[in-house]
């Protein structure tokens, strides 16, 4: 069998999850012997032509032009893989959708005109299919080293869809909700970072996105007695999975549900949201 | 309980952990981390949390200070035993394949640690006994963990408001199946009591006194008077029944709107025994190993068949559980799942009560 072709593209993103590939210190040499880098720009400036049996995408579509090319990677790859919050939900920069993107362009930049973008940053699968998903900002190398091995072994990849309280109680950390009072994401994100941040006391905070059927409405009156409600509980949700459906959702929803707040108290003359 | 030799009344546990590890004992207990009393493994006696008690309700927990100095004045670890009998994750079998291509398969070959569990309370003691019949296939994993522990029990004075051992039949009193029995006593001091050779050989070698009549009568008082001092209780009458006639009671859908299905709750718990099995290779495909993990009836996963899951909502799987814990585990293993102990109360961030729980559908079934 010849050596699998690896190749990495890059879209509308911070590099840091492609970085996670280099970050493979100890299997980086394992990895060089087990597929062929064919095209790599964070890593090397020689690239192969394609296909590919492997493509990993990082970053969110953003631009006319990343339309047109996510389906050139779609076209050429075997396995089209989306790495990080980005590729999987439309990352961070997704904080624009349904904001005025003209405004922002006439404030920001000197020469706006120079600025083609669309209106939206959008994931990856609204574009082309996904074969698999990595989460979380940054993605996991652990994670990432797992799907690489399942492919060329080809098995199933392990990638559970559950909760990070999961991997909280299996290391043995202490609910930061429940023993400190501390807003924490966990119960409604998926597993797979290894539950990194509440075993240094603070709350999970999204990062990996939506779990399978994530219940934010259930969350909603336990974050409300941690202290987290309304506008700062749409911001809680509005990170790097912002635009994930159920976490956008449950920000809609917090935010309308901080509205009728003020209306009942009959303050403000905030223009509408 | 077995009383070959007489009681004892310990000044200080001190001799009694450097002893348990002079036997080349792991000793695991209670010690104060992250804002919680959880269970670690104890270099000597002053680890243990004397001075700290817990301010438990249903998904809340607090340290509090304890002027009285005592040890064991709380209730409800964030983990359970289970965690050292029925670790996480353990690895089944690695296989390994060499140049001819020939593949060797491996267990893990090495023995398990030597355990002493050091402030076991009684409702505790009854998850392990749980444990031993669900998982103790003689020759099995867990049989070989199992029989290396040894078991310093604690007769609970101080339950918590989410405690209900009195209501499973489980405690506070400590009646079996442990090496020695340790009631806490103002000073704090100890009466120490035997309950296995093992538990005499122990005894036998600690600095203390006779404790004298007044002393056993005030502890056996302060034990009794904690099952009186629970906060919760479970329904009157046979939950098997209660939870069989329970399929499409309305307060699943009531719960379901609270329940997270983070699967908190069966992590915590003493006697939720479920796993799964996963497999890894490495990127070059000269090893592959087998782990099983624990698993989850709350994970969508846990139920996946062809086309989905079997319980794909939450009420599902809420049923699932508690059915399960409270009934069905009759029928699977002629006893109750659930031994009282709190933690699923504690732990659940949502504060969902498996107590009010059962007691809303035995209600629901008057109606």
């Amino acid at each position: 069998m010849a050596t699998p072709t690896l190749a990495v593209w890059k879209f509308a993103s911070c590099d840091g999850c492609q970085l996670s590939l280099l970050d493979c210190e100890d299997e980086l040499l394992a990895l060089a012997g087990a597929v062929r880098i064919a095209h790599f720009l964070e890593a090397s400036s020689a690239v192969a032509d394609g296909p590919y049996d492997i493509s990993l995408v990082e970053g969110s579509v953003t631009t006319a032009g990343d339309v047109a090319r996510i389906h050139r990677v779609r076209e050429q790859s075997g396995v089209l893989v989306t790495i990080g919050a980005c590729a999987t939900a439309g990352g961070v920069q997704a904080l624009r959708n349904g904001a005025d993107v003209e405004e922002f362009r006439r404030v920001v930049y000197a020469r706006p005109e120079y600025v083609a973008t669309l209106a939206e940053s959008t994931p990856i699968s609204a574009h082309v299919p996904v074969d698999y998903e990595l989460r979380g900002c940054p993605i996991s190398r652990a994670q990432l080293l797992e799907l690489l091995g399942a492919l060329l072994a080809g098995r199933r990849p392990r990638l559970p869809t559950h909760s990070v309280c999961f991997e909280c109680k299996s290391r043995g950390t202490a609910c930061v909700l429940v023993a400190a009072g501390t807003p924490c994401l966990g119960p409604v994100t998926q597993a797979g970072c290894g539950a990194i941040c509440p075993a240094y006391g603070r709350g999970c905070y999204g990062c990996f996105g939506p779990a399978a059927r994530a219940d934010t409405d259930a969350l909603a009156p336990v974050l409300r007695v941690a202290g987290v409600a309304g506008e700062d509980l749409a911001r809680l949700y509005r990170t790097f999975n912002a635009a994930a459906p159920a976490f956008r959702a449950a920000a809609g929803r917090a935010e309308s549900a901080a509205g009728e707040a003020t209306d009942h108290e009959g303050g403000g003359d905030d223009p509408p949201r | 309980m077995s009383m070959a030799i007489e009681p004892l009344l310990l000044s200080t546990l001190a001799p009694l952990v450097a002893a348990l590890r002079e036997d080349g004992y792991r000793v695991v207990g209670p010690t104060v981390r992250d804002g919680a009393i959880v269970l670690d493994e104890l270099e000597s006696a002053d680890a243990l949390p004397y001075g700290w008690g817990v301010d438990v309700e249903p998904g809340g927990y607090r340290l509090r200070r304890r002027a009285d100095g005592a040890s064991f004045a709380h209730a409800a670890s964030p983990r359970s035993w289970k965690s050292y009998l029925h670790p996480p994750r353990e690895p089944l079998w690695t296989a390994s394949r060499d140049g001819a291509g020939d593949l060797t398969v491996r267990e893990p070959e090495e023995e398990p640690p030597r355990y002493a569990f050091l402030g076991v309370r009684a409702c505790d003691l009854r998850a392990i006994a749980v444990l031993d019949r669900v998982l103790g296939t003689p020759g099995g994993r867990y049989a070989r963990r199992r029989e290396r522990v040894l078991i310093v029990a604690v007769n609970c004075t101080e339950p918590a408001a989410t405690c209900f051992c009195a209501a499973t039949g489980s405690g506070p009193a400590a009646r079996d199946g442990f090496d020695l029995a340790l009631t806490e006593l103002a000073g704090p001091r100890y009466l120490a009591e035997s309950g296995s050779e093992r538990g005499d050989g122990l005894l036998s070698r600690l600095p203390g006194e006779p404790p004298g009549d007044t002393v056993v009568t005030e502890a056996r008082a302060a034990v009794a008077a904690a099952a009186g001092r629970m906060g919760r209780s479970l329904p009157e009458g046979d939950l098997r029944e209660l939870l069989a006639g329970a399929r499409t009671a309305a307060r699943w859908d009531d719960v379901s709107a609270r329940c997270l299905t983070c699967g908190n709750c069966t992590m915590v718990c003493p006697t939720c025994f479920c796993t799964t099995v996963e497999d890894s290779t490495d990127l070059t495909g000269g090893t592959a190993r087998r782990d099983e993990r624990w698993d989850s009836c709350f994970d969508i996963d846990f139920s996946y068949l062809h086309g989905g899951p079997v319980r794909a909502s939450a009420a599902a799987r809420y049923r699932q559980w508690l059915s399960h814990k409270l009934g069905t585990w009759h029928d699977q293993f002629g006893e109750s799942g659930c031994v009282g102990c709190g933690r699923c109360i504690v732990w659940c961030p949502a504060g969902i009560d498996i107590t009010e729980e059962a007691n809303a559908l035995a209600e629901e079934a008057t109606r």
